[in-house]
């Protein structure tokens, strides 16, 4: 049998502190909550056999757990926020805008190798790289047009404060249909998403063997010396951002 | 002669009317308004002592379904004093002048009370080829409407065409049909929705602004309040079926004759505010969706456009008509699906040379030593 042992050096590095990591779990459990409850909301089953309206309140409740959970979306994707000013380099807001060229220049080089597989050796990135980045922004994006429409639609429900600081939103949009249709549509944007992304971690986790999947979980990814440095050449935006601050 | 002024009593009881009808219309219209106890007092004050308000009435791109929906009130008080001969100093449809009478009538009531008659627009403007699309007396109805709202205490946009341009500002708009708020400026322009409004909503308008002299509440869209915070929804009878997932499948099913919520038939009450679930119509006889009818959501802006209307998502834009966001959707999860099956191929040929390019090189290492 001709079995590979091979030894190699791998370094420990923690690239995802334990609010990121907090944060991750939470967004994405509130996300398939809300995804799952929304849908129902929007598309409610048939139900032939029943009995008096009295005595069932099911929908009621569906619509409960959808609303709760978005405010736990909501106050965690602000924390988010926050921990993108005072996280590690990794978490920093900076990664997530493509301000620097060198990020679009990235950009072109992981479509390049991930996407279009055009080179075999992997492109190593021990943070998000700049596609990745994007994409994020883009859900960041999405996220606040979830909120905006969805505590507008929420604020005539409600006779709390704070959904009715969103009731502008709505207003801009011109009504509450539309707002309900933006809100609709953007929950396909979540499903394809995270389609994507799942199947993406796993991809780079299968041909990169840094421990991608599993540093979500306890915050290290595992590098080769030659990795990081590679890594750190690349990386001039996040040498730059260190040396500034 | 320097006799006063009849007063909104006088008129009344002229017609024929009791004290006692006068004071259950102000009942009723207090009621409706939402008003405390005082602020009856203050209405029946206010109609006893004040003239009438002299009034405007202005029809454009319209199908007068709103002067109709106004001469079916309840009360008849309504019909016979604010709206009848008596209050009306112009309006197309039902005053007795015609031609270049009735343009006399506008211009004299408009000299003799400047910054005191009350203009009420029914109908939209049209803005496109200089406005020939509408054109009374020669004049196009753009002019029209800023000539009068010039001296204008207030104006009121009736219905839908006023307040949002209704069907003639749906896609694609041929005429510009434009909405009373935008074309006017610097006045005060409330927006009465619906198509039409409720008689009562329309009535409760004009004898808040004579009681009070002032506008009353008005939502983010122009809309009052007192009428038109609430969602046919919140004040639906059907809604504890909504609550316990209760649902019309279609219009002939059983659901349908037990009265299940009509949520999914595409009833738009959840997202149009007016009051035709406490007011309701005719009298207070029903209203759409107590005759088994789902909501259209006639009171709020592009209504047409948000259709089809017994579907409960509108159409998605670019897409042809029966195509809505969950179509949409799942047809970019499946080319999703079949993006990631190719690239998956793709990467396990890429994974194969990369562990066979490694064992090639433990071979030469091997060999090496």
């Amino acid at each position: 049998m001709d079995t590979q042992i091979k030894t190699a050096q791998y370094k420990e590095v923690y690239v995802w502190e334990t609010p990121v990591r907090f944060y991750h779990w939470i967004n994405a459990i509130s996300i398939l909550i809300l995804s799952v409850t929304g849908y129902l909301i929007g598309n409610p089953p048939a139900i032939t056999q029943a009995v008096e309206a009295s005595y069932s309140y099911w929908f009621g409740i569906v619509r409960f757990i959808h609303f709760a959970t978005a405010y736990v979306f909501f106050f965690n994707f602000l924390m988010r926020i926050y921990w993108g000013f005072v996280g590690n380099q990794y978490a920093r807001w900076t990664n997530f805008i493509p301000f620097k060229k060198a990020q679009w220049k990235e950009v072109v080089d992981v479509l390049r190798v991930d996407i279009v597989q055009l080179q075999e050796k992997p492109l190593v990135k021990l943070g998000h790289n700049a596609l990745a980045s994007i994409t994020y922004f883009l859900t960041f994006i999405a996220f606040v047009l979830m909120s905006l429409t969805g505590f507008g639609i929420y604020s005539a429900m409600s006779d709390s404060w704070f959904p009715q600081q969103f009731t502008w939103f709505v207003h801009l949009l011109g009504g509450d249909l539309p707002a309900r249709q933006l809100h609709h549509i953007l929950m396909w944007f979540f499903i394809v998403f995270a389609i994507i992304h799942i199947y993406l971690t796993i991809y780079h986790d299968y041909v990169e063997r840094h421990g991608v999947l599993s540093s979500m979980i306890g915050g290290w990814k595992f590098a080769k010396d030659e990795d990081k440095k590679a890594d750190q050449d690349s990386d001039t935006i996040e040498n730059a951002e260190e040396k500034t601050i | 002669m320097s006799r006063k002024k009849p007063t909104v009593y006088d008129e009344i009881r002229a017609q024929g009317y009791s004290r006692r009808d006068f004071l259950k219309f102000c009942g009723m219209m207090g009621a409706f308004l939402g008003l405390e106890a005082s602020g009856i007092t203050q209405m029946v004050k206010a109609l006893e002592t004040k003239p009438r308000l002299p009034l405007i009435w202005l029809h454009g791109q319209e199908c007068t379904c709103c002067s109709e929906s106004f001469i079916r009130s309840s009360h008849p008080i309504v019909a016979d004093i604010l709206l009848n001969k008596v209050s009306l100093d112009y309006t197309e449809t039902l005053m007795a002048a015609a031609g270049h009478q009735a343009e006399a009538a506008r211009q004299a009531t408009m000299e003799k009370y400047k910054g005191e008659y009350l203009l009420l627009v029914e109908g939209s403007v049209p803005t496109k080829d200089d406005g020939v699309y509408c054109v009374i007396g020669g004049k196009t109805f753009e002019n029209i409407v800023n000539e009068a709202a010039e001296g204008a205490k207030a104006v009121i946009a009736w219905g839908n065409c006023a307040s949002s341009g209704c069907v003639q500002a749906a896609n694609p708009n041929p005429t510009s049909a434009t909405p009373i708020h935008k074309i006017v400026k610097g006045k005060p322009v409330i927006n009465v929705q619906g198509c039409p409004p409720i008689a009562e909503v329309m009535a409760g308008v004009v004898v808040h602004l004579l009681t009070f002299d002032r506008l009353p509440q008005l939502d983010k869209h122009g809309r009052p309040k007192a009428f038109y915070s609430r969602r046919i929804h919140d004040t639906c009878y059907r809604r504890p079926n909504y609550d316990a997932g209760l649902f019309v499948e279609s219009f002939d099913d059983d659901n349908a004759r037990k009265g299940y919520c009509l949520y999914k038939m595409g009833c738009r009450g959840p997202v149009t505010y007016n009051s035709c679930g406490v007011i309701k119509w005719n009298n207070g006889v029903s209203f759409p969706i107590q005759s088994g009818h789902p909501c259209i959501g006639c009171s709020e802006a592009n209504f047409w456009d948000n259709g089809p209307f017994y579907s409960h998502l509108p159409s998605f834009p670019g897409f042809g008509i029966e195509k809505n966001a969950d179509d949409i959707g799942l047809a970019l999860g499946a080319i999703t699906a079949t993006g990631i099956a190719a690239h998956a191929v793709a990467t396990n040929i890429r994974k194969r040379r990369l562990i066979q390019s490694g064992r090639m090189k433990d071979k030469k290492q091997n060999s090496n030593t």
